[in-house]
Protein backbone atom coordinates (compact mmCIF):
# COMPACT_ATOMS: atom_id res chain seq x y z
CA UNK A 1 0.00 0.00 0.00
CA UNK A 2 1.43 3.31 -1.35
CA UNK A 3 2.33 6.39 1.74
CA UNK A 4 -1.05 8.48 0.45
CA UNK A 5 -3.13 5.13 0.77
CA UNK A 6 -1.88 4.59 4.35
CA UNK A 7 -2.08 8.08 5.27
CA UNK A 8 -6.02 8.16 3.49
CA UNK A 9 -6.87 4.72 6.03
CA UNK A 10 -5.00 6.64 9.01
CA UNK A 11 -7.05 9.97 8.88
CA UNK A 12 -10.82 8.15 7.55
CA UNK A 13 -10.45 5.41 10.84
CA UNK A 14 -9.49 7.78 13.13
CA UNK A 15 -12.17 10.24 11.63
CA UNK A 16 -14.51 7.64 11.83
CA UNK A 17 -13.63 6.76 15.28
CA UNK A 18 -13.59 10.00 16.61
CA UNK A 19 -17.43 10.13 15.19
CA UNK A 20 -18.53 7.01 16.60
CA UNK A 21 -16.88 8.77 19.98
CA UNK A 22 -19.49 12.05 19.63
CA UNK A 23 -22.29 10.39 18.48
CA UNK A 24 -22.69 8.55 21.77
CA UNK A 25 -22.56 11.92 23.32
CA UNK A 26 -25.10 13.55 21.13
CA UNK A 27 -27.39 11.34 20.22
CA UNK A 28 -30.49 10.32 22.55
CA UNK A 29 -29.63 7.56 24.73
CA UNK A 30 -32.78 5.12 23.72
CA UNK A 31 -30.98 5.20 20.18
CA UNK A 32 -28.27 3.08 21.43
CA UNK A 33 -29.50 1.55 24.22
CA UNK A 34 -31.07 -1.46 22.04
CA UNK A 35 -30.72 -4.84 22.61
CA UNK A 36 -28.78 -5.48 19.43
CA UNK A 37 -26.90 -2.77 20.06
CA UNK A 38 -26.03 -4.19 23.62
CA UNK A 39 -24.85 -7.69 21.67
CA UNK A 40 -22.35 -5.90 19.22
CA UNK A 41 -20.54 -4.39 22.11
CA UNK A 42 -20.31 -7.07 24.03
CA UNK A 43 -19.58 -9.57 21.53
CA UNK A 44 -17.61 -8.31 18.56
CA UNK A 45 -14.43 -7.22 20.45
CA UNK A 46 -13.91 -11.13 21.24
CA UNK A 47 -14.85 -12.77 17.50
CA UNK A 48 -12.87 -9.52 16.06
CA UNK A 49 -10.03 -9.84 18.34
CA UNK A 50 -9.81 -13.91 18.09
CA UNK A 51 -9.95 -13.45 14.41
CA UNK A 52 -7.01 -10.88 14.50
CA UNK A 53 -5.07 -13.55 16.33
CA UNK A 54 -5.33 -16.43 14.60
CA UNK A 55 -4.71 -13.96 11.49
CA UNK A 56 -1.93 -12.63 12.86
CA UNK A 57 -0.34 -16.42 14.09
CA UNK A 58 -0.43 -18.34 11.04
CA UNK A 59 -1.23 -16.51 7.58
CA UNK A 60 1.18 -15.34 5.08
CA UNK A 61 -1.27 -13.25 2.61
CA UNK A 62 -3.66 -16.06 1.13
CA UNK A 63 -1.58 -18.73 2.66
CA UNK A 64 -1.37 -20.61 5.96
CA UNK A 65 1.86 -21.05 7.57
CA UNK A 66 3.43 -22.42 10.93
CA UNK A 67 6.56 -20.56 11.83
CA UNK A 68 8.11 -19.21 14.88
CA UNK A 69 4.75 -16.83 15.39
CA UNK A 70 2.31 -20.05 16.30
CA UNK A 71 4.93 -21.55 18.91
CA UNK A 72 5.37 -17.95 20.48
CA UNK A 73 2.06 -17.85 20.93
CA UNK A 74 1.39 -20.57 22.76
CA UNK A 75 3.83 -19.24 24.73
CA UNK A 76 2.35 -16.41 25.36
CA UNK A 77 -0.84 -18.38 26.17
CA UNK A 78 0.52 -20.17 29.27
CA UNK A 79 2.45 -17.08 30.03
CA UNK A 80 -1.34 -15.44 30.17
CA UNK A 81 -2.73 -18.78 32.21
CA UNK A 82 -0.01 -18.17 35.08
CA UNK A 83 -1.58 -15.03 34.95
CA UNK A 84 2.01 -12.82 33.64
CA UNK A 85 1.86 -9.00 33.22
CA UNK A 86 1.02 -8.28 29.80
CA UNK A 87 4.73 -6.79 29.20
CA UNK A 88 6.24 -9.59 29.98
CA UNK A 89 3.65 -11.89 27.76
CA UNK A 90 5.05 -9.85 25.18
CA UNK A 91 8.66 -10.32 25.98
CA UNK A 92 8.18 -14.18 26.22
CA UNK A 93 6.33 -14.28 22.77
CA UNK A 94 8.64 -12.10 21.41
CA UNK A 95 12.26 -14.03 22.50
CA UNK A 96 10.19 -17.27 21.80
CA UNK A 97 10.02 -15.90 18.17
CA UNK A 98 13.78 -14.85 17.65
CA UNK A 99 14.57 -18.05 18.95
CA UNK A 100 12.45 -20.19 16.43
CA UNK A 101 13.64 -18.12 13.44
CA UNK A 102 17.33 -18.58 14.71
CA UNK A 103 16.90 -22.25 15.04
CA UNK A 104 15.81 -22.78 12.03
CA UNK A 105 17.66 -20.21 10.00
CA UNK B 1 -7.55 16.13 50.45
CA UNK B 2 -10.50 13.75 50.71
CA UNK B 3 -9.80 9.77 51.00
CA UNK B 4 -11.75 9.31 47.96
CA UNK B 5 -10.56 11.94 46.00
CA UNK B 6 -6.77 10.91 46.81
CA UNK B 7 -7.78 7.21 45.63
CA UNK B 8 -9.56 8.68 42.17
CA UNK B 9 -6.36 10.66 41.40
CA UNK B 10 -4.01 7.22 42.77
CA UNK B 11 -6.62 5.28 39.91
CA UNK B 12 -6.34 7.54 37.05
CA UNK B 13 -2.72 8.54 37.26
CA UNK B 14 -2.01 4.93 37.51
CA UNK B 15 -3.98 3.35 34.57
CA UNK B 16 -2.62 6.19 32.43
CA UNK B 17 1.06 4.61 33.73
CA UNK B 18 -0.13 0.80 33.07
CA UNK B 19 -1.75 2.12 29.10
CA UNK B 20 1.81 2.97 28.62
CA UNK B 21 2.88 -0.19 28.04
CA UNK B 22 0.07 -0.64 25.43
CA UNK B 23 1.24 2.10 23.66
CA UNK B 24 4.64 1.08 23.15
CA UNK B 25 3.48 -2.08 21.40
CA UNK B 26 1.26 -0.26 19.53
CA UNK B 27 3.85 1.37 18.11
CA UNK B 28 5.64 -1.56 17.31
CA UNK B 29 2.94 -3.38 15.78
CA UNK B 30 1.83 -0.40 13.55
CA UNK B 31 5.92 -0.15 12.04
CA UNK B 32 5.83 -4.09 11.49
CA UNK B 33 2.43 -3.13 9.34
CA UNK B 34 4.27 -1.27 7.02
CA UNK B 35 3.14 2.14 9.15
CA UNK B 36 6.16 4.90 9.59
CA UNK B 37 6.48 6.80 12.55
CA UNK B 38 4.24 9.35 11.29
CA UNK B 39 1.60 7.42 10.63
CA UNK B 40 1.90 5.42 14.36
CA UNK B 41 1.90 8.62 16.08
CA UNK B 42 -1.03 10.38 14.16
CA UNK B 43 -3.21 7.16 15.21
CA UNK B 44 -2.46 7.27 18.57
CA UNK B 45 -3.02 11.48 18.60
CA UNK B 46 -6.32 11.54 16.65
CA UNK B 47 -7.96 7.64 16.91
CA UNK B 48 -6.94 7.49 20.22
CA UNK B 49 -8.62 3.92 20.68
CA UNK B 50 -6.48 1.14 21.50
CA UNK B 51 -7.94 -1.72 20.53
CA UNK B 52 -9.35 0.23 17.20
CA UNK B 53 -5.76 1.40 16.26
CA UNK B 54 -4.10 -2.72 16.95
CA UNK B 55 -7.45 -4.15 14.66
CA UNK B 56 -6.55 -0.88 11.88
CA UNK B 57 -2.96 -1.81 11.63
CA UNK B 58 -3.38 -5.50 12.32
CA UNK B 59 -5.55 -6.18 9.64
CA UNK B 60 -3.14 -3.72 7.11
CA UNK B 61 -0.09 -6.30 8.53
CA UNK B 62 -2.33 -9.09 7.08
CA UNK B 63 -2.07 -7.55 3.85
CA UNK B 64 -5.87 -6.43 3.93
CA UNK B 65 -7.60 -3.58 2.26
CA UNK B 66 -7.71 0.02 3.31
CA UNK B 67 -11.54 -0.75 3.80
CA UNK B 68 -11.04 -4.10 5.66
CA UNK B 69 -8.93 -2.04 8.24
CA UNK B 70 -10.87 0.75 8.19
CA UNK B 71 -14.21 -1.37 9.41
CA UNK B 72 -12.61 -3.22 11.88
CA UNK B 73 -11.23 -0.20 13.62
CA UNK B 74 -14.99 0.97 13.31
CA UNK B 75 -16.75 -2.33 14.48
CA UNK B 76 -14.50 -2.16 17.61
CA UNK B 77 -15.27 1.85 17.80
CA UNK B 78 -18.60 1.33 18.75
CA UNK B 79 -17.89 0.32 22.13
CA UNK B 80 -17.54 4.17 22.80
CA UNK B 81 -20.79 5.50 21.43
CA UNK B 82 -22.32 3.41 24.09
CA UNK B 83 -19.59 4.56 26.82
CA UNK B 84 -20.41 8.11 25.82
CA UNK B 85 -24.54 7.51 26.41
CA UNK B 86 -23.44 6.33 29.56
CA UNK B 87 -20.96 9.27 29.85
CA UNK B 88 -23.70 11.91 29.74
CA UNK B 89 -25.31 12.23 32.65
CA UNK B 90 -21.73 12.18 34.37
CA UNK B 91 -20.03 14.44 32.64
CA UNK B 92 -23.06 16.84 31.67
CA UNK B 93 -21.04 18.14 28.27
CA UNK B 94 -22.63 20.65 26.19
CA UNK B 95 -21.18 22.79 23.39
CA UNK B 96 -17.61 22.69 22.36
CA UNK B 97 -16.68 20.73 25.10
CA UNK B 98 -18.94 18.41 23.81
CA UNK B 99 -16.51 17.85 21.13
CA UNK B 100 -12.94 17.65 22.89
CA UNK B 101 -14.61 15.31 25.43
CA UNK B 102 -15.69 13.12 22.85
CA UNK B 103 -11.92 12.91 22.46
CA UNK B 104 -11.26 11.11 25.17
CA UNK B 105 -14.45 8.66 25.40
CA UNK B 106 -12.40 5.08 25.77
CA UNK B 107 -12.52 2.08 28.00
CA UNK B 108 -10.24 3.24 30.56
CA UNK B 109 -12.01 6.97 31.46
CA UNK B 110 -15.87 5.43 31.12
CA UNK B 111 -14.60 2.77 33.80
CA UNK B 112 -12.87 5.71 36.17
CA UNK B 113 -15.80 7.70 35.71
CA UNK B 114 -18.19 5.21 36.29
CA UNK B 115 -16.73 3.73 39.58
CA UNK B 116 -15.90 7.52 41.09
CA UNK B 117 -18.13 8.06 44.06
CA UNK B 118 -20.08 10.92 42.79
CA UNK B 119 -20.45 13.55 39.59
CA UNK B 120 -17.66 15.42 40.85
CA UNK B 121 -15.23 12.87 41.01
CA UNK B 122 -16.42 11.16 38.03
CA UNK B 123 -15.69 14.63 36.11
CA UNK B 124 -12.16 14.60 37.75
CA UNK B 125 -11.60 11.51 37.31
CA UNK B 126 -12.35 11.37 33.59
CA UNK B 127 -9.98 14.78 32.73
CA UNK B 128 -6.67 12.95 34.99
CA UNK B 129 -7.21 9.57 33.65
CA UNK B 130 -7.57 11.11 30.14
CA UNK B 131 -4.81 13.42 30.29
CA UNK B 132 -2.50 10.71 31.54
CA UNK B 133 -3.07 7.98 29.09
CA UNK B 134 -3.55 10.70 26.14
CA UNK B 135 0.00 11.41 27.43
CA UNK B 136 1.56 8.13 28.02
CA UNK B 137 -0.47 6.53 24.66
CA UNK B 138 1.10 9.19 22.57
CA UNK B 139 4.89 9.38 23.99
CA UNK B 140 4.80 5.31 24.44
CA UNK B 141 3.45 4.88 20.23
CA UNK B 142 6.59 6.74 19.40
CA UNK B 143 8.86 4.73 21.90
CA UNK B 144 7.19 1.65 20.12
CA UNK B 145 7.46 2.77 16.65
CA UNK B 146 11.01 4.42 16.57
CA UNK B 147 12.70 0.89 18.69
CA UNK B 148 10.84 -1.49 16.16
CA UNK B 149 12.23 0.65 13.07
CA UNK B 150 15.97 -0.31 14.08
CA UNK B 151 15.18 -4.12 14.33
CA UNK B 152 16.35 -6.17 11.78
CA UNK B 153 16.84 -10.03 11.36
CA UNK B 154 15.65 -12.11 14.38
CA UNK B 155 14.27 -8.82 15.81
CA UNK B 156 11.75 -8.54 13.38
CA UNK B 157 10.72 -12.05 13.75
CA UNK B 158 10.62 -11.10 17.34
CA UNK B 159 8.02 -8.69 16.36
CA UNK B 160 6.50 -10.25 14.01
CA UNK B 161 5.99 -13.02 17.00
CA UNK B 162 4.69 -10.24 19.63
CA UNK B 163 1.75 -8.85 17.73
CA UNK B 164 -0.47 -12.00 17.13
CA UNK B 165 0.10 -12.05 21.45
CA UNK B 166 -0.69 -8.51 21.98
CA UNK B 167 -3.71 -9.53 20.52
CA UNK B 168 -4.42 -12.55 22.88
CA UNK B 169 -3.30 -10.33 25.46
CA UNK B 170 -6.38 -7.66 24.80
CA UNK B 171 -8.53 -10.91 24.40
CA UNK B 172 -7.84 -12.85 27.13
CA UNK B 173 -9.51 -11.29 29.89
CA UNK B 174 -13.20 -11.21 27.74
CA UNK B 175 -12.47 -15.38 27.97
CA UNK B 176 -11.45 -15.53 31.71
CA UNK B 177 -14.25 -16.39 34.25
CA UNK B 178 -15.75 -13.64 36.22
CA UNK B 179 -16.04 -11.65 32.65
CA UNK B 180 -19.91 -11.25 32.22
CA UNK B 181 -21.03 -14.38 30.12
CA UNK B 182 -17.49 -15.79 29.77
CA UNK B 183 -18.51 -19.00 28.33
CA UNK B 184 -20.33 -17.17 25.18
CA UNK B 185 -17.36 -14.88 24.64
CA UNK B 186 -15.59 -18.15 24.28
CA UNK B 187 -17.78 -19.63 21.78
CA UNK B 188 -17.73 -16.31 20.07
CA UNK B 189 -13.61 -16.43 20.46
CA UNK B 190 -13.78 -20.03 19.18
CA UNK B 191 -15.92 -19.01 16.14
CA UNK B 192 -14.46 -16.14 14.98
CA UNK B 193 -10.76 -17.65 14.55
CA UNK B 194 -12.16 -20.36 13.22
CA UNK B 195 -14.11 -18.88 10.09
CA UNK B 196 -11.00 -16.49 9.80
CA UNK B 197 -8.99 -19.23 9.32
CA UNK B 198 -11.16 -21.20 6.77
CA UNK B 199 -11.77 -18.05 4.71
CA UNK B 200 -8.03 -17.05 4.82
CA UNK B 201 -7.18 -19.20 1.41
CA UNK B 202 -10.28 -17.80 -0.63
CA UNK B 203 -10.97 -13.61 0.46
CA UNK B 204 -8.44 -10.85 0.23
CA UNK B 205 -6.62 -10.65 3.08
CA UNK B 206 -8.16 -9.00 5.65
CA UNK B 207 -11.37 -9.22 4.16
CA UNK B 208 -11.87 -12.97 6.67
CA UNK B 209 -11.51 -10.71 9.87
CA UNK B 210 -14.43 -8.69 9.12
CA UNK B 211 -16.38 -12.00 7.72
CA UNK B 212 -15.66 -13.85 10.56
CA UNK B 213 -17.28 -11.01 12.59
CA UNK B 214 -20.32 -10.45 10.52
CA UNK B 215 -20.42 -14.60 10.55
CA UNK B 216 -20.20 -15.08 13.99
CA UNK B 217 -22.90 -11.80 14.96
CA UNK B 218 -25.63 -13.65 12.59
CA UNK B 219 -24.80 -16.88 14.11
CA UNK B 220 -25.28 -15.45 17.27
CA UNK B 221 -28.48 -14.05 16.75
CA UNK B 222 -30.58 -13.57 19.65
CA UNK B 223 -34.19 -15.08 18.99
CA UNK B 224 -37.06 -13.52 19.73
CA UNK B 225 -38.05 -15.43 22.60
CA UNK B 226 -35.12 -15.25 24.23
CA UNK B 227 -34.50 -11.96 23.51
CA UNK B 228 -33.36 -10.03 27.00
CA UNK B 229 -34.82 -6.60 27.84
CA UNK B 230 -32.67 -3.64 27.57
CA UNK B 231 -33.28 -3.30 31.76
CA UNK B 232 -31.83 -6.86 31.76
CA UNK B 233 -29.04 -5.94 29.50
CA UNK B 234 -27.70 -3.06 31.81
CA UNK B 235 -27.70 -5.18 34.68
Amino acid sequence: MSGTALWVTVVAGSLGCYLLKLAGLSVPAAWVEQPWVARIVDFVPAALLAALVAVQAVSSGQDLVVDGRLVALAVAAIALALRAPFILVLVVAGATGALVHVLTG
Amino acid sequence: MSAARSATLRDALGLGLAVGLYGAAFGAAAVAAGLDVWQASTMSLLMFTGASQFALVGVLGAGGSALAAVGSALLLGTRNTVYGVRLVPLLRPHGFRRLTTAHWVIDETTALAIAAPDRKLARLAFLVGGGSIFLMWNATTVVGALGASLLGGAAQAALDAVVPAAFLALLWPRLRKGFPEAAVQRRVALGGAVVALALTPFVPAGVQVIAAVVAVALAGRPRAAERPTAREEMA
